[in-house]
């Protein structure tokens, strides 16, 4: 089954079609964060780059976040109206499964990242598995002190992955036993998110459109401020 | 015939339409956030998009049921790129292109202000030009010579604040709730419009607007008349409103010879200017233009009408279109 991949949770844009030869065709840009610009475009080239029709694809996966609400959005939009126009199912993955699924060689614990802005990072730790990762902690954003008080109490030796760990690379670095993942690895892949969509489809754990929800981890703006000025 | 799904995101209403030739509205969706953003008294960004983004896809899909079309009688798929919120805009502009993707048919931008011209045109498809055409909305008051399809003049606009951003504000400070335009109309009838004077700035210089110090009038005159009836308060501000609406409305007709005086825009849903706006045409012996109500406020039969008008002017859009929260309409000089 042939499955296109969507990545637009952080300031890059990916897009990946595969299936059970693995990844077919990728495009990634991580430029100017013109993720509705790009995104359109970039499947109808790897559409006809590969001689696929987009009517041959069997399920859509796409990242769900957490990440850049405005561009996480764009991409779930994609996906929904793709998924939607072609009558497929669809799976959500997180964003942070994606940026730890490189690291999955790696017998250490992975702690995986994304930059949320405003001095946070998203992040869930991870463990190899056969064949795989296994995320071992619910999703949660904090400050990255915090994120690295707690990976400094922990004996365990582990590897920070994802543009969070790259931004605060200060915070970590210097930790006992904490490693930071490379660079050329900091944003969730849209291959990894093609490679762990496919298993998973060819099980039919899928859902329709309406069932995918963006995983935000953070209320609007407004709404926190409306739920202060309710408590003072 | 060409059958076009239009899809308008650009602010707090999720919308699908389907319309035939630009004229015969199969069905027309409109899925409001206001309820939403009441609490707030005005629209919030990020709420709206993620309203959006669970709301758009449903949308359409309740549109295509509801115009009892298939996925493959959709010959064009049209969506509003700007102005309005960039984050609402690029739900309604990433689905769109998705879904021309999946259909494999051409997708269109379509200007939200230029949408709103032609939500007139698409009850009244026989109109003579040169029209005026007074947009008045949350967000813009506007003054176009609509000279024939794809050329417009602009002849004025406000200044400082739009005539629904006056609206909404009054009614705030009034405690009347938001959107504060529904509110007060309805009040205003209970009202004595010519109890209190307020003169609206700028009533006699030009063709263009300006609301600011309307409301500061308004504010004032309640701190000074806190007994007043806020009835005739509400009934006072929107008599004077509409007085130098229809006012230059009537100059913009004179000045260039129209036709025709059309009225487009959220504020264009406002009983009393309706009314007014039917008197001066009268008056001046020129036709006059209301659209449904249904029609004034943001919806998507307007944007798949345009996108009609469009297809055959300058065809398809780019894949590459993003949205543009500033966009402008092309105007000549």
């Amino acid at each position: 089954m042939l499955v296109l991949g969507i990545e637009t949770a952080t300031p890059q844009v990916g897009v990946a079609i595969g299936g059970h030869e693995g990844v077919i065709a990728s495009f990634h840009t991580a430029r100017d964060r013109r993720h509705a610009e790009t995104l359109a475009p970039a499947i109808q080239f790897l559409c006809a780059q590969t001689k696929l029709d987009l009517n041959e694809i069997g399920v859509v996966a796409v990242d769900i976040g957490p990440g850049l609400f405005t561009g996480l959005r764009v991409g779930l939009a994609t996906a929904k109206a793709i998924a939607h126009a072609c009558k497929v199912p669809m799976i959500g993955i997180s964003s942070l499964d994606l940026a730890a699924f490189p690291a999955r060689f790696s017998d250490r614990l992975i702690v995986s990242t994304v930059d949320a802005r405003r001095g946070e990072i998203f992040y869930a730790t991870y463990r190899k598995t056969a064949g795989g990762i296994q995320r071992i902690s619910e999703p949660h954003v904090d400050q990255p002190e915090n994120v690295a008080n707690q990976l400094n109490a922990n004996p365990e030796d582990c590897l920070v992955v994802g543009d969070g760990a790259q931004r605060y690379a200060d915070t970590f670095e210097n930790l006992r036993g904490v490693e930071i993942g490379q660079e050329g690895f900091r944003y969730p892949n849209a291959g990894s998110l093609v490679e762990l969509a496919h298993p998973r489809a060819l099980r039919e754990e899928f859902v329709t459109p309406a069932e995918v929800t963006p995983l935000y981890l953070r209320a609007p703006d407004a709404r926190i401020n409306w739920q202060q000025r309710e408590r003072s | 015939m060409t059958v076009i799904l239009g899809i308008e995101t650009s602010c707090d209403e999720t919308a699908a339409a389907v319309v035939v030739d630009g004229h015969q509205v199969l069905a027309n969706v409109v899925s409001s956030q206001v309820d939403l953003h009441a609490r707030y008294g005005g629209v919030v960004p990020e709420i709206a998009g993620r309203a959006h983004e669970s709301l758009i896809t449903p949308v359409v899909a309740e549109a295509m049921v509801e115009a009892g079309v298939n996925d493959e009688d959709i010959d064009v798929v049209s969506a509003t790129h700007g102005p309005g919120l960039i984050g609402s805009l690029l739900i309604g502009v990433s689905a769109a292109k998705a879904l021309s993707l999946g259909w494999n048919v051409p997708f269109i931008g379509i200007n939200h202000h230029e949408a709103h011209l032609y939500a007139a045109l698409l009850e009244e498809p026989d109109m003579d030009f040169p029209l005026v055409v007074m947009l008045v909305s949350g967000g813009h008051t506007m003054l176009i010579e609509f000279q024939d399809h794809g050329k417009y003049k602009l002849l004025g606009a406000t200044v400082d604040d739009a005539a629904g951003e006056a609206f909404d504000k009054v009614a705030r400070y009034l405690g009347l709730g938001y959107p504060g335009g529904p509110a007060i109309d309805e009040l205003s009838k209970e009202g004595d419009p010519d109890r209190i004077k307020f003169t609206p700035p700028m009533r006699n210089e030009g063709l263009n607007f300006s609301f600011s110090g309307l409301k500061t009038a308004v504010v004032n005159y309640v701190r000074q008349n806190p007994e007043a009836e806020t009835a005739d308060i509400a009934a006072s501000f929107q008599a004077a409103v509409v007085d130098v609406l229809t006012h230059k409305a009537r100059q913009a007709a004179r000045h260039i010879g129209a036709k025709g005086i059309c009225l487009a825009g959220g504020v264009a849903a406002n009983s009393e200017l309706r009314e007014k706006t039917l008197d001066v045409c009268v008056e001046e012996g020129i036709q006059g233009f209301l659209p449904s109500r249904a029609m004034c406020t943001d919806n998507a039969a307007m944007v798949a009408a345009t996108a009609w008008w469009r297809m055959q002017s300058q065809g398809p859009s780019p894949l590459d279109l993003g949205a543009d929260p500033n966009l402008r309409l092309p105007f000549i000089d």
